[in-house]
């Protein structure tokens, strides 16, 4: 076991580009033994991806291995006499094209763009095989097929004819698993295997690759900047940043005691559960939110203070009983069957007071962002009511239409959750966050340029950037230019969708500390939609979670994490990684797909032909689904 | 996927009837008709014309009744085979385009031919060395291409074709075999003269496809399953032509539905410099001498040929693309 499979000595890796050349690899060594895990941690951008590329030599074009040898030794490759310098090899040689894919394998990111669309899983698999082994097109088929069931495909014969975009995210991410391992590799790496997966599936994939780790004795190379996902996988840990290893060590040393600076304040920047009421995080590179302009806010000059009484109107906002149907896409001459379609959210009710952070928890595809839309009324429900108190005045917010919408559009912003896509790259910073204002009418030329300095202030943004578009900024930034934008009208109410989920960990505690600063700054009201509990439980006060269309649990934040009621809630917190070696995942425990199955929920919770449960009051603001002729007792 | 294909070639129908009254309407739309316009050319010759037979004449063709019960002879007369008469050569219009049309489509055939042949290698050496002096090079030969008029390109190719080869000038046969009956000899003198008309119309069609080629397949260059493919061990010649490749080629199918028309109709001016027997230089007298039965049966030829040719280039992306054929409506 204590064989060394490879050795990375003093590699640097160079970036051509337009403006020069960036060192993005600046001397990094490290060693992977038969067998084990070795996980490479750091922020975007620190280098750790470019360095697994190195290994495989599918590095950009623009890209140049400079120095250092990468040692590779799997007891085979030189008719087993030694190590062989892949560095020194030719990226597209014979040698290297056979260890590619053969020896070391990867698995990326993304499972939907890392497979063609165009070509079945049986082929993209089977295509591996043949290429390294001398097979025939029938041998490599079965052998594919065999790797799929390794891979817990459910039907890996039907399997094998289907597409990628006729799978689920997770099986999407075996399919990529079974080729890269359908050769039997020395070396997987695997660089951000879980990123773009939801908790649930996350914590499958996970022990997916420790279980296959034990059948096929490979070496694991895990390339995360998540701390969960390394507590739970790594034997070894290597922390880099800025292109240079920061800190080496075991796992129980490197999370027992962090000696480097940089790892102690990558460890503080992410919410953990533990966290004491009032801690807050601890960004890498933390921002201070700007003072508004002296004598009085403008942001603040036409906002009214509320009456004493007109909370006693009702709640901010109340929803009740929405649902919406997603048409199937018209089959027939005269439209779609009735009752066809996809129940996206399914009576839905809820109400969030004024001051208050509400956290809405589900996986993807539950039907969470649809209903922040139905909130801000850019779709509209089958059948519900959504009331909003406007300083005591109750709006029916789907009734509204005209001048009256566009009034309740000032009281009601949207933060996206992608901060690339969201920002118009052809509109200087100013343009966009002055829209709003422009749109609305509010103030003449000179009054938007005060506000806008006074927004770019609010969220730590230098007012001498505001000519510049987008591209400019980094993706934390874009996104406190969203939340600017957001706030230019100075809503009550702010609907934040994913809003730290594409940002790295660093960036990520440096927007919620914002969005935390803001709220008390403002006395603005969240609703926080998000599948990172933890993120959630840091965030909010009070918390929905959310299930095929359904709230299935809901409770103040404590209630909530100290004693989970739901199966579903149940499992979406078993399932997530925790940076701390001492509290490992229960892989075992993870039922596959059974948690997000409403009639496989175990009485009283099961939803299906027979059983169509409501919410039921377990006392405190605490509800859960479930039947209600069983005794509240019983359940909690 | 037979439901969709019926009900696509049922939606045909009431899109070619829109059409046919569209065209018919735009041609009908300057003053006058062909009559008058025969009479105002004979006036200004000197010459009259006795007004019981201008009458007579107007009876015969139906130009005195209204427009819409001329249309709907028109419509009722093509489903029947029959487009009419053209007053210019006096005879129906079928005789006088039958040999045109067959010509033009052999011409349009060869040329489209010629534009995948060209920039099909081109586009893709271009796009995999993307920046590099053959790249340059290539590229400021299609922007040549893009920017020489086709007519001087034609005047240019057919004096060195005159000048180095001895091929006759204009046409598309030695002027003997015209009006001949079809033999190898006349077969093989269609082949020495097409290849200047095809180069000439396609010139520009190429240039644009190489450009077209080039940006779909960087595009696709820097997908993320390109990488997975060179991370298996493929090599980079198959690598490029199993996956890129493969998902650049749908704008080209989708593209033949445009190139279609856009070649008969857009080859007009290089017929008429070139004296082509093709359909070009004939619809463009038709709508000037009004001859409107002849005018209306080429724009419908021309509409026909862009409908069938978009139905077409939809059932071959269907086929290519999975996502395509069994994509729709499973997805949220």
């Amino acid at each position: 076991m204590s064989r060394t499979l490879l050795r990375v000595e003093d590699l640097k890796v160079d970036f051509h580009v337009p403006g020069g050349l960036v060192n993005a690899v600046r001397g990094v060594s490290f060693r992977v033994k038969a067998g084990s895990t070795v996980a490479l941690v750091g922020e975007s951008g620190s280098g750790k991806s470019v360095a697994a590329q190195s290994i495989l030599r599918i590095l950009p074009r623009s890209a140049a291995i400079t120095g250092g040898r990468i040692l590779f030794d799997d007891g085979m490759v030189n008719e087993g006499v030694g190590p062989v310098d892949i560095a020194g090899l030719k990226a597209d040689g014979t040698t290297m094209r056979a260890l590619r894919g053969g020896r070391i394998s990867i698995i990326f990111q993304e499972p939907m763009t890392s497979l063609s669309p165009l070509h079945t899983i049986g082929d993209q698999v089977g295509e591996a095989v043949q290429l390294h082994q001398r097979v025939t097109a029938k041998q490599a088929r079965a052998l594919a097929e065999d790797m799929l069931r390794r891979v817990r495909f459910p039907d890996p014969r039907r399997a094998l004819d289907t597409y990628p975009f006729e799978l689920s995210g997770g099986l999407r991410q075996r399919a990529m698993i079974a080729m890269a391992l359908v050769c039997r590799p020395a070396l997987l790496i695997a660089d951000e295997p879980t990123t773009a997966l939801d908790v649930t599936i996350q914590a499958q994939i996970l022990k997916l690759i420790k279980d296959l780790q034990a059948e096929l004795g490979m070496a694991v190379l895990l390339i995360t900047h998540d701390l969960g996902v390394v507590a739970n996988l790594a034997e070894e840990v290597v922390v880099m940043h800025r292109g240079r290893v920061m800190e080496s060590g075991t796992r129980e040393d490197i999370f027992a005691d962090p000696r480097h600076p940089y790892l102690k304040a990558l460890l503080n920047a992410v919410p953990r559960f533990d966290m004491a009421p009032g801690e807050r995080l601890m960004p890498i590179r933390s921002i201070s939110i700007g003072d508004t302009s002296t004598g009085g806010s403008l942001l603040e000059k036409d906002h009214q203070p509320w009456a004493p009484a007109a909370d006693e109107a009702g709640p901010l906002l109340a929803v009740d009983g929405i649902c919406k149907r997603y048409g199937a896409r018209k089959s027939g001459w005269f439209g779609a069957k009735a009752g066809a379609g996809v129940l996206a959210v399914d009576d839905v009710s809820f109400a969030i007071k004024r001051g208050e952070c509400v956290g809405l928890v589900g996986e993807s595809g539950c039907g969470k962002t649809t209903l922040s839309k139905i909130l801000m009324r850019a779709l509209t429900p089958d059948h519900g009511t959504v009331r909003f108190n406007d300083h005591g005045r109750i709006v029916d917010v789907l009734g509204l239409e005209g001048d009256a919408l566009t009034a309740f559009r000032r009281k009601v912003q949207f933060v996206f959750q992608d901060p690339y896509g969201s920002l118009n790259p052809r509109m200087p910073v100013y343009d966009i966050i002055e829209e709003p204002l422009v749109i609305h009418g509010i103030g003449d030329e000179a009054e938007r340029k005060a506000r806008v300095k006074e927004l770019m202030g609010l969220v730590g943004l230098d007012v001498r950037h505001l000519r510049r578009y987008p591209h400019s900024f980094s993706g934390g930034q874009r996104q406190r230019i969203g939340i600017a934008r957001a706030l230019a009208l100075r809503p009550e109410l702010l609907l934040l969708d994913e809003p730290v989920s594409a940002l790295d960990v660093s960036i990520q505690a440096q927007v919620l500390n914002l969005l935390k600063d803001l709220k008390e700054r403002l006395g603005l009201t969240y609703l926080f939609v998000s599948h990172n509990l933890a993120v959630v439980d840091y965030m909010a006060d009070r918390i929905l979670v959310m299930c095929r269309g359904r709230i299935v649990e809901s409770a103040p934040r404590e209630a909530l994490f100290r004693n989970p009621v739901h199966p579903y809630t149940r499992a979406l917190l078993a399932a997530v990684p925790e940076p701390d070696p001492s509290r490992p995942l229960s892989l075992t425990d993870l039922e596959e797909g059974r948690a997000s199955d409403p009639a496989r929920w175990p009485a009283p919770f099961t939803i299906d032909e027979a059983h169509q449960p409501h919410l039921v009051d377990l006392g405190n603001g605490h509800c859960v689904r479930a039947d209600a002729s069983v005794r509240v007792k019983e359940v909690a | 996927m037979l439901g969709y294909v019926i009900r696509r070639i049922l939606i045909m129908i009431p899109t070619l009837l829109a059409i046919s009254a569209i065209t018919f309407v735009i041609i009908q739309l300057p003053p006058g008709d062909y009559l008058t316009s025969m009479v105002n050319e004979m006036q200004s010759r000197g010459e009259s014309m006795d007004q019981g037979r201008l009458a007579m004449l107007r009876e015969t063709y139906g130009l005195d009744r209204p427009m819409i019960e001329q249309y709907a002879l028109w419509v009722a007369g093509m489903l029947r085979g029959d487009f009419g008469y053209s007053f210019e050569y006096n005879m129906p219009v079928s005789d006088v385009v039958g040999d045109r049309l067959v010509l033009t489509a052999v011409i349009s055939v060869a040329t489209i031919i010629f534009i995948w042949g060209v920039s099909f290698p081109i586009g893709i050496y271009s796009a995999t060395h993307q920046y590099s002096l053959g790249d340059y090079t290539l590229t400021l030969l299609g922007f040549l291409g893009l920017a020489v008029p086709n007519f001087l390109l034609a005047l240019v190719l057919l004096y060195f074709a005159n000048v180095w080869f001895g091929t006759s000038i204009g046409g598309l046969m030695d002027p003997h075999y015209l009006g001949q009956p079809w033999s190898v000899p006349k077969a093989m003198s269609v082949l020495e003269h097409m290849w200047i008309p095809v180069m000439v119309i396609g010139t520009s069609g190429t240039a644009a496809m190489i450009r077209r080629l080039r940006a779909n397949l960087l595009d696709e260059l820097h997908k993320p399953y390109v990488v997975t493919a060179r991370a298996k061990g493929l090599p980079p010649g198959r690598a490029l032509w199993k996956y890129p490749l493969r998902v650049a080629l749908n704008p080209f199918i989708s593209d033949i539905g445009n190139l279609l028309p856009h070649i008969v109709s857009g080859a007009a001016v290089v017929s008429v410099v070139m004296s082509l027997p093709t359909t070009g230089p004939m619809l463009l007298q038709a709508l000037r001498s009004q001859d409107m039965y002849l005018a209306g049966s080429f724009l419908m030829f021309l509409a026909v040929l862009t409908v069938v040719g978009v139905f077409l280039s939809d059932l071959a992306l269907a086929a290519l693309d999975p996502r395509i054929r069994l994509g729709g409506g499973s997805r949220r």
